[in-house]
């Protein structure tokens, strides 16, 4: 019989459910979770609980998660991957093993450590990748750095026996790629070069993580459209997608039976183009993978085959994203009931501008927008006719202070509260007066592996 | 729905296609998908970079790359300088830029009547049947 493995999503973000992702597990076969928590940001949010506790700075959904899973993974031998491990893949290992030991439960948990690339990226100084804005302008401010590795090291610890492998940053759809490569013997590319075959069942691999990474995105969540998206049934009980993969890298996506959302060729393909820029070049550290040529098969009842990605060999490089401090913000929003409420929200931002002047308050921007007509879309938001306008039941107002000055943001909900009484009339309250928060900015660079690779460790440890 | 001097119909993208937006550092990316092979051809021909870059210009001037993906009756999209730096210093409440692909999908073309009729009298490719 040919074989064929199953993968399955895990969460697409930190914070994301995972009663799907047990569904997945007991009712849809699936043989490996692979469960992505780092978005681009969410490094900086992980850097922030680095700051207060330096045993933190993974994601800490991780315990819970696998506390609710690993009873019905352990009866089905179905083994996970994720790159919760954040800042602190160490950290985060240490806490699951913490876990499973309070509760007498035996699993062998890998750590993928060496991501970090902080040194590296302040000794090469590079330009920001898009912008080309000098490495110096921003390298007092620069506070964490991390390149995307790829397969293999996960690879490695699938082949030392790991049942539950917890990573930094590794590029997303390394996560699925490296089940597949461990159990199909696929060539990287380390020892001997890949040849077009290998590359382009590597390309599939990839493409069945990039259909993967983002769970309900992958199965009809999200699903941008006009009037369609109703037609998907049964959001609240969403199926995440799976992937059962042939030896070849040929693929059929699918969720488990009786969960809602949908899989067709319409889901699959707002999927397959998500946040990949130059579709015929979707660089990855294991292979460039070309979706000009991938063809989905629509075979109904939430069966998409996909075929056809082809591969091209890897480059030398590796992406890096660095962070750094990029000053403040703080936010308030504040209502007005009819009548005359855009004009009253009109007088009430002249009223901050005022504020802001009369006591020098230092700011690089006061960005404001109305929540209810144009925070979506701008100025592409058609604006309401001067009538309409004046009759509208309510309007309110977001402003947001950007500055580089803490104190100034702080200081910023200080300025409203008297309005309440003194302002226009008809407020209907004011939301966020005290919710400073640092802003980041992100440095993309590349980064020859040579730099970064050699400092890659596996540990693998019985809990 | 108005007619032009020229006889052609103007509509809104969201009457022919689906969208999907999302964020990497500075740009929003966009995939915009026609619902059948006659929609793609309208998609293919109208939506190009520049038209792109002036429907959002109002809003956000930046750059516009587009590459077509007829294996998947598919236009994608990057449009730059779109998100403040980056979504970790974006002000706006969609940081990320989720809903933009709705204001893509607010973009009127031109399309002659019978081959917008066509478009959207041919059956879609997906499967939208009920689960049996």
């Amino acid at each position: 019989m040919k074989k064929s493995i199953r993968v399955g999503a895990g969460l697409g973000f930190y914070g994301d459910a995972w009663e799907p992702v047990l569904a997945s597990i007991e009712r849809g076969g699936a043989q490996y979770i692979a469960s992505d928590h780092l978005a681009e940001l969410t490094l900086a949010i992980l850097q922030k609980d680095l700051q207060r506790d330096p045993a933190l700075g993974y994601a800490r959904d991780v315990v819970p998660m696998l506390l609710a899973l690993w009873p019905a993974m352990a009866q089905r031998k179905v083994r996970f991957i994720c790159n919760a491990g954040g800042l602190n893949p160490a950290g985060a290992a240490s806490a699951v093993r913490a876990a499973f030991a309070a509760k007498g439960w035996a699993a062998r948990v890998a750590v993928v450590t060496g991501d970090e690339a902080l040194g590296q990226l302040a000794e090469l100084a590079p330009a920001h990748m898009f912008s080309a804005a000098p490495f110096d302008a921003v390298r007092e401010r620069m506070v964490f750095a991390n390149a995307y590795l790829g397969a293999r090291p996960i690879v490695s610890a699938l082949q030392q026996g790991a049942d539950i492998v917890i990573t930094g940053r590794v590029a997303d759809a390394a996560l699925f790629l490296a089940p597949l490569v461990h159990e199909f013997n696929w060539n990287l590319g380390d020892e001997t070069p890949a040849s077009a075959a290998d590359l382009n069942r590597l390309a599939q691999g990839l493409a069945v993580g990039h259909l993967l990474e983002c769970s309900g995105q992958g199965s009809g969540g999200n699903f941008g459209s006009l009037e369609a998206w109703k037609a998907i049934p049964d959001l609240a009980h969403i199926g995440y997608p799976m992937a059962e993969v042939d030896e070849d890298g040929s693929a059929v996506i699918m969720k488990a039976p009786g969960t809602g959302g949908r899989i067709n060729f319409d889901t699959v393909r707002q999927q397959l183009l998500y946040e990949v820029h130059d579709p015929n070049r979707y660089f990855s550290p294991d292979v460039v993978l070309d979706l000009s040529t991938v063809r989905l098969d629509d075979l109904g009842q939430d069966r998409v085959r996909m075929t056809g990605a082809t591969g091209h060999p890897r480059t030398g490089q590796l992406k890096v994203v660095g962070g750094y401090r990029d000053g403040f913000k703080a936010e308030v929003t504040w209502g007005f009931s009819w009548p005359d409420a855009h004009d009253k929200a009109l007088a009430a931002v002249q009223m901050v501008k005022s504020q802001l002047a009369d006591k020098a308050v230092p700011h690089e921007d006061l960005f404001v927008e109305f929540p209810g007509l144009n925070s979506a879309h701008g100025a592409l938001a058609p604006w309401p006719e001067r009538q309409a306008l004046a009759g509208l039941n309510e309007v309110w107002v977001r402003m947001v202070l950007r500055t580089r000055d803490k104190k100034a943001a702080d200081g910023f909900g200080r300025l409203f509260p008297w309005m309440g009484l003194s302002g226009p009339a008809y407020t209907c309250g004011f939301h966020g007066l005290h919710n400073t928060s640092e802003l980041l900015g992100i440095w993309p660079a590349l980064m020859d592996r040579t730099l970064v690779e050699p400092q890659v460790r596996v540990e693998v440890l019985q809990t | 729905m108005k007619t032009s001097p020229s006889s052609s119909s103007t509509v809104q993208l969201a009457r022919l296609a689906h969208a999907r937006s999302g964020d990497k550092a500075d740009w929003v990316d966009f995939g915009l998908f026609a619902w059948n092979a006659a929609g793609y051809a309208v998609l293919a021909r109208e939506v190009t970079a520049e038209r792109v870059q002036a429907h959002f210009a109002p809003w956000l001037p930046g750059r516009v790359e587009c590459w077509t993906l007829p294996n998947i009756l598919a236009i994608k999209l990057v449009l730059h300088d779109a998100l403040q730096g980056g979504g970790a210093r974006n002000l706006r409440l969609d940081n990320l830029g989720k809903s933009m692909a709705a204001a893509l999908l607010r973009m009127e073309i031109q399309v002659p009547p019978d081959e917008l009729a066509a478009c959207l009298a041919a059956p879609r490719v997906g499967w939208w049947g009920e689960t049996s």
